[in-house]
């Protein structure tokens, strides 16, 4: 059993308990599905400044940060008590892609050639690290809700503001990995 | 004219702001002790896991996405917004109530610019990091400790929106 739950798991083992979220959200307390929300929680928490948009009671949307720790917990079970020895299985197009790129190490989830300590402090961490993370903060609150929260909730609800949603963080992406990341890789 | 039978609800100026770009915006009645947070944490615990499990926080996988040479990340957004979109019916066609007993209601999403502005932002960073909000907590869990450089950076940024918000289009 154990053996078998080390394996990776399919896709549609993954997008059922994913898509299980948005009704188990509901029941356990008439919650609606989002994760980008914790991170103005947290801002809301420690450094509101006094701007009006962290000033609210954060306390009341508390769950969303049990839930978050949930996630952080979970994986670290899975990354201790699940992990699967063998390397990644990457698609061979994109595997020579990389490797071209000089990203070769697929033994874990992430690229050690990138996301590593000693990376942090250079040109090449600056734009993985610091501008990959201020991109994805402030563009999900902008856009009101990230992949759970509009591409996952807000379709799984037929909303159209979703789907716009959805489809530009599919543009923002494309556009990044197919004309901004070549140069980036080479830093 | 106005109608002098329906006054105008009162207004929550914490619920007013606490709404704003807000996904969730249920305000919940009853009172309940803190623990009771801890049901979401059980489901968190167990997201975190299919996270990892799914490959869904490897970077790789984000790669392979969006140069559309794997179907794998595509095969768990589509089932998952299928089976997410079947229990929304359901829960609206039996008009299921929470295990509270308080009735279930999901707000609809209004449009506005931000969702495609803020929407691209996401998107480049979504490819850069490997990561969404979610996965940055499931990548640091999972013992990649840089990511927490990622992470506080989200935060920076989610911090700045909300400092210049006033001075953007929506």
């Amino acid at each position: 059993m154990l053996e078998f739950l080390k394996q990776p798991w399919p896709w549609y083992v993954g997008g059922a308990l994913i898509g299980l979220t948005v009704p188990i959200l509901l029941i356990l307390g008439n919650k609606t599905f989002g994760i980008s929300s914790s991170l103005r929680h947290l801002c809301a928490a420690c450094l509101p400044a006094k701007i009006p948009y962290f000033m609210y009671d954060w306390k009341k949307e508390a769950w969303n940060l049990f839930f978050v720790a949930g996630v952080l917990g979970g994986a670290m079970l899975a990354a201790n008590f699940l992990s699967d020895p063998n390397p990644l299985v990457v698609a061979e197009s994109t595997k020579t892609y990389l490797a071209e790129k000089g990203i070769t190490d697929t033994s874990a989830l992430l690229p050690a050639e990138i996301f590593a300590w000693e990376n942090v402090l250079s040109l090449r961490g600056f734009f993985f690290f610091v501008v990959g993370g201020f991109c994805v903060g402030f563009g999900t609150r902008y856009a009101g809700g990230c992949t759970s929260g509009h591409a996952i909730m807000g379709l799984s609800n037929l909303q159209w503001p979703s789907l716009i949603a959805t489809m530009s963080f599919m543009v923002g992406g494309v556009v990044m990995t197919w004309f901004i990341l070549p140069y980036l890789l080479t830093l | 004219m106005k109608d002098a039978k329906t006054p105008d609800p009162p207004v929550d100026p914490d619920f007013e702001q606490r709404s704003l770009d807000a996904v969730c915006v249920n305000e919940s009645q009853l009172q309940h002790p803190w623990w009771h947070n801890l049901k979401y944490t059980a489901w968190g615990l167990m997201f975190g896991v299919v996270f990892v499990k799914t490959e869904i926080i490897s970077w790789f996988r984000i790669q392979e996405m969006f140069r559309f040479e794997s179907f794998h990340m595509y095969g768990v957004i589509g089932t998952a917004v299928l089976v997410g979109a079947m229990s929304v019916i359901l829960i609206k066609r039996l008009k299921a109530r929470t295990m509270h007993g308080e009735t279930i209601v999901i707000h609809p999403k209004e449009f506005n610019k931000g969702q495609i502005y803020g929407g691209l932002i996401f998107g480049l960073g979504w490819a850069i990091t490997g990561a969404c909000p979610g996965p940055l907590f499931a990548q640091m869990g999972a013992g990649f400790g840089a990511i927490s450089i990622t992470f506080l950076f989200a935060v920076v940024g989610t911090w700045v929106y909300g400092l210049i918000r006033e001075r953007l289009p929506h």
